[in-house]
């Protein structure tokens, strides 16, 4: 799959410096980039230049226009800042969990399954096949299992693990959970794709050099394993942190649950404030790519992107 | 266009006057070549001396920066690859992998739309011993089966130019042997003009009719083997067509025979016919084969040279003969490559040693001695790694 | 003794682990055999009726949604899938000025939170004046998809042999012949799959969709429609058929894929 392919995506072009831009280059590129352009980085722009719009004069509701509004943007921060930090917050919490439940799975399927195929393949394919099944559906299914009257929740409270009036659905920790499960394959996959390729040898070498199981695992594995955790914490937390399914009422959420997309979203379809929505918009995109260029050079895999 | 027709012979090809620059740097500069038609003519040198980059203009992969290339006097430079009756057997073979070895042979006949596809395809399969292997994947074959089948894929064209790029590089060195003679008896079979890449001088020796020694993107030396190997003209020659022992010193007296120089007070004399620098500083040299090993000094005779008194300071026995290596006071670390003739060697380490070869062994050599690297034999790992250096300097 | 029960914690982890990620996958098909009324909640008893009345609840809603998410996956599939494999293609097969800054702005729709490639596509038609319908949602998904085309094709290329293109040019095809004879068959697997990734990702889109569909119902836009009154066992059928379709495509891209390594391995 294409989401395993972008943690190795740094394969080197061929060394084949003798052909340079051509007609044909400009051919093959032209249409794509055009495209692109038109509709997502034009989007972008629009995106911006809404934030900063005004509500028409006299105009009916919902109709704005262009001006440099930009106490739009204290008026989303005064308004919606705890759903700006829960966001943040869960989306962090669900990478942390998906990561430290798919790195031992990755592990298990890259490396110590490499002697039988067929079991490899088969958990490769379990590890996809939410993707088949859709998100909605998938998601609806824990909203099901996780409700008040499931077989779950009356056991955990007959065995009184549970207070007699809790409720599970509703509460952070089942629109993390819905989070963390959603993305574990994003997770899973770039972790296999590089532990696959991982020589053992180098594992053995370290051994062989008097460290522990620990240290050859923090000194060796981690490391070598490093560009699958980026790939994956990134193609993890981005979705996760503009994620508005999970964190909805009608799914995993309550009302304290909001998360900055279920505000973009009701107020771009519902109460039809474009400006405070694209103001919305272009805070995420910024705290994403602070945070992903911060990230990025940190872990020092630049070369990834 | 050459297509609809297959080459009745082999072509004269022609380089003139050829630049080939890349960014950054340049690969080929001002070279000029003659290959004769039904020749088996052999472009020799180190990686990175531009041989690989004169057959991708050959075969039009590439385009020169200057310079024409003439093939059977008609000036192809502007032609595009295909449509040059000029076919390459590649490095890697570059079989195409989802066709069959049938498919991958008859791809060419097909594209020019010649008669009987293939059947012209098992033909040429049958010639190289693998029709029986027509309907299988490049993939399933071994590496000597793919190599064949990347050369009957090439010379089913019957093109009048066929250009092997180091095409044995990849087989061990048992089946490359093997190759290499194939290779020979299909050239003269066919008749064309193969014109053959490689770093392996002894492939080079053992399969070309004409070898053209390259360095920095220029020629050394042209000629056939046994001339390339018997008179170098340059010490780079001299040191990549087998091993030489080479001296510098000035040039003392000269007769109608010879020509005298004084290395470190010995004087060695080289035919004039034999040195192509006779005056000044000149460096001169002579093949380690040619040295016989003495325990006492040699009775003096006009027709050969001696140096010594030197010292043995190692032997290393390797079947078919011993190499000895000989260090001269004030000349230098010689070595000597002696026919396994008797049982054991009879010259130990340590023993003192002269050493004669006869006059018309010798060979006087081009290059300014003030350029030339002085004569150091690449015996071991650091020599060879200190010239990597400078080379790459 | 010790040691041979740890050699059990990871296998057994690791089975753990899949058994949970199938629970939703078993809920949704378990679901589909529910003998349910409007909602599809309480468990009411196994029946076939929804299996083989798909297209009968509602006026035929779940089928009409579905038919439009098929359609627009479709179309959008294509588009992308032939816009990205010329970028992937060029990008590694050429050098050009800013080939490195294409590559972080082909990224930049991949590190773009849904959300907000929708909020933008949609704050642009409205801007301009375009209603939103099933136009604005293939443009939408034909956005998103472009950039994994890219990666997945790109790998593709980059493991192509320049050689064999050479060779076919040596062999007498032009440009054109070796690009069908040579190169593109030799993508095609790369290009299926990125072309079944992007057919994945617009059929299972909710989020951009539901910025730019306007009345459009995609099935996962009817499935979020549905949920406060409850979605019917019929929607559950479509997604479990699905889900079989996918999984059959997949092992047996699998399976050939194995059994082709094993006969290589056995020739040598």
């Amino acid at each position: 799959m294409a989401l395993a392919a972008l943690s190795t995506s740094t394969a080197q072009a061929p060394a084949d410096t003798s052909r340079k831009s051509s007609p044909v280059a400009l051919f093959l590129l032209l249409p794509g980039i055009l495209y692109l352009v038109l509709f997502f980085l034009t989007p972008l722009v629009s995106l911006l230049l809404t934030s900063f719009k005004a509500p028409t004069e006299f105009g009916d509701f919902g109709q704005f226009s262009y001006a440099f509004r930009w106490e739009n943007y204290a008026d989303v921060i005064a308004t919606y800042w705890p759903h700006i930090i829960r966001s943040f917050g869960y989306a962090l919490a669900a990478t942390f969990f998906a990561l430290i439940i798919s790195y031992p799975l990755a592990y298990f399927i890259g490396v110590k399954a490499r002697r039988w195929p067929l079991l490899q393949s088969l958990a490769l394919v379990m590890v996809i096949a939410p993707f088949f099944i859709s998100f909605l559906l998938r998601t609806l299914a824990w909203k099901q299992i996780f409700s008040d009257e499931s077989f779950l929740v009356t056991s955990l409270k007959a065995m009184s693990l549970l207070a007699p009036d809790a409720h599970v659905t509703g509460t952070a920790f089942s629109v993390i959970f819905g989070l963390t499960y959603n993305f574990i394959p994003f997770m899973t996959l770039p972790l296999y794709t590089t532990l696959e390729r991982l020589d053992v040898r180098y594992l053995e070498a370290g051994s062989d050099l008097y460290a522990s199981p620990f240290h050859v695992f923090r000194k060796v594995t981690i490391p070598l394993s490093m560009p699958g955790i980026v790939a994956g914490t990134l193609l993890t937390f981005i979705p996760a942190a503009g994620d508005y399914i999970n964190a909805s009422r009608e799914f995993l959420g309550g009302t304290g649950t909001q998360m900055i997309g279920n505000v973009i979203e009701a107020n771009f379809l519902v109460l039809q404030n474009f400006p405070a929505g694209a103001a919305l918009s272009i805070i995420l995109m910024s705290v994403i790519l602070v945070f992903v260029s911060i990230y990025v050079k940190k872990s020092g895999t630049e070369e990834l992107l | 266009m050459a297509t609809g027709t297959f080459a009745e012979s082999g072509a004269d090809l022609e380089l003139v006057g050829i630049h080939k620059r890349f960014p950054g740097f340049t690969a080929i500069e001002e070279l000029n070549l003659i290959v004769p038609a039904g020749s088996f003519f052999a472009l020799l040198g180190p990686s990175g001396c531009g041989k690989t980059t004169t057959l991708r203009l050959v075969a039009g992969l590439e385009a020169p920066t200057a310079g024409r290339i003439l093939l059977g006097g008609k000036d192809v430079t502007n032609q595009k690859s295909f449509q040059r009756p000029v076919n390459t057997v590649f490095q890697s073979y570059a079989l195409f992998p989802h066709m069959t070895v049938l498919e991958n042979v008859a791809f060419g006949l097909r594209r020019r739309k010649m008669a009987d596809p293939v059947e012209k395809a098992h033909e040429v399969l049958r010639l190289v011993e693998l029709d029986h292997l027509a309907s299988r994947r490049p993939q399933q074959l071994s590496g000597g089966q793919q190599q064949r089948v990347a050369l009957a894929r090439a010379i089913v064209n019957r093109p009048a130019l066929l250009l092997l790029d180091e095409p044995l590089g990849a087989l061990d060195l048992k089946l490359r042997r093997q190759m290499q003679l194939e290779l020979k008896t299909i050239q003269e079979d066919v008749g064309l003009t193969f014109l053959h890449v490689t770093h392996d001088q002894e492939e080079a020796m053992t399969m070309a009719d004409t070898i053209a020694v390259m360095n920095k993107g220029r020629i050394e030396q042209m000629g056939a083997p046994q001339e390339l190997y018997e008179l170098p003209r340059t010490s780079f020659v001299a040191n990549f067509l087998g091993q030489s022992n080479l001296f510098t010193g000035p040039v003392v007296g000269t007769t109608s025979a010879g020509i005298s120089v004084d290395v470190a007070g010995q004087k060695i004399t080289v035919p004039v016919d034999r040195a192509h620098r006779t005056t000044g500083d000149i460096t001169i040299g002579v093949r380690p084969e040619k040295l016989t090993l003495h325990r006492s000094k040699p009775s003096h005779d006009p027709r050969a040279n001696v140096m010594g008194p030197g010292r043995v300071i190692d032997v290393s026995f390797s079947g078919v003969s011993t190499q000895y290596l000989v260090e001269v006071p004030g000349v230098g670390k010689l070595i000597v490559f002696a026919q396994n003739m008797t049982f054991g060697s009879e010259i130990r380490e340590g023993d003192e040693v002269w050493l004669s070869w006869a006059i018309d062994h010798g060979f006087g050599l081009e290059d300014d001695p003030a350029n030339a690297p002085r004569f150091s034999p690449d015996l071991d790992t650091r020599t060879i790694a200190a010239q990597h250096l400078l080379e790459e300097a | 003794m010790k040691h041979s029960i740890g050699k059990w914690v990871l296998p057994a982890y690791s089975a753990l682990a899949l058994l949970i990620l199938m629970i939703p996958i078993g809920y949704t098909f378990v679901y589909s055999f529910n003998d349910s009324l409007k909602s599809n909640i309480v468990w009411r008893g196994f029946t076939f009726d929804k299996w083989l009345n798909v297209c009968n609840v509602q006026n035929g809603a779940v089928c009409e949604a579905f038919g439009n998410s098929i359609f627009i996956a479709v179309v959008s599939t294509v588009a992308a899938t032939t816009l990205g494999t010329m970028i992937a293609i060029a990008m590694v097969r050429y050098r050009f000025k800013f080939r490195s800054q294409l590559s972080l702005f082909l990224f930049l729709p991949m590190a773009t939170p849904e959300v907000v490639l929708g909020a933008g596509l949609a704050a642009q038609f409205l801007s301009i004046g375009v209603p939103k319908d099933m136009t604005t949602i293939i443009l939408a998904h034909t956005m998103f998809s472009i950039s994994f085309v890219v990666v997945a094709v790109k790998a593709r290329v980059a493991t192509l042999d320049p050689a064999l293109e050479e060779a076919g040019r040596d062999l007498y095809g032009s440009a054109l012949q070796v690009f069908l004879r040579i190169t593109f068959p030799l993508l095609l697997p790369g290009i299926l799959a990125a072309a079944l990734l992007s057919f994945a990702l617009s059929f299972d889109d909710f989020i951009i969709t539901n910025f730019n569909s306007g009345n459009v119902t995609t099935f996962p836009k009817y499935i979020w429609v549905s949920a406060a009154r409850g979605i019917p066992a019929e929607a559950n059928v479509i997604a479990s058929a699905v889900f079989i379709l996918a999984l059959i495509i997949v092992v047996s891209v699998q399976v050939s894929g194995a059994a082709r390594a094993k006969r290589l391995a056995k020739m040598n």
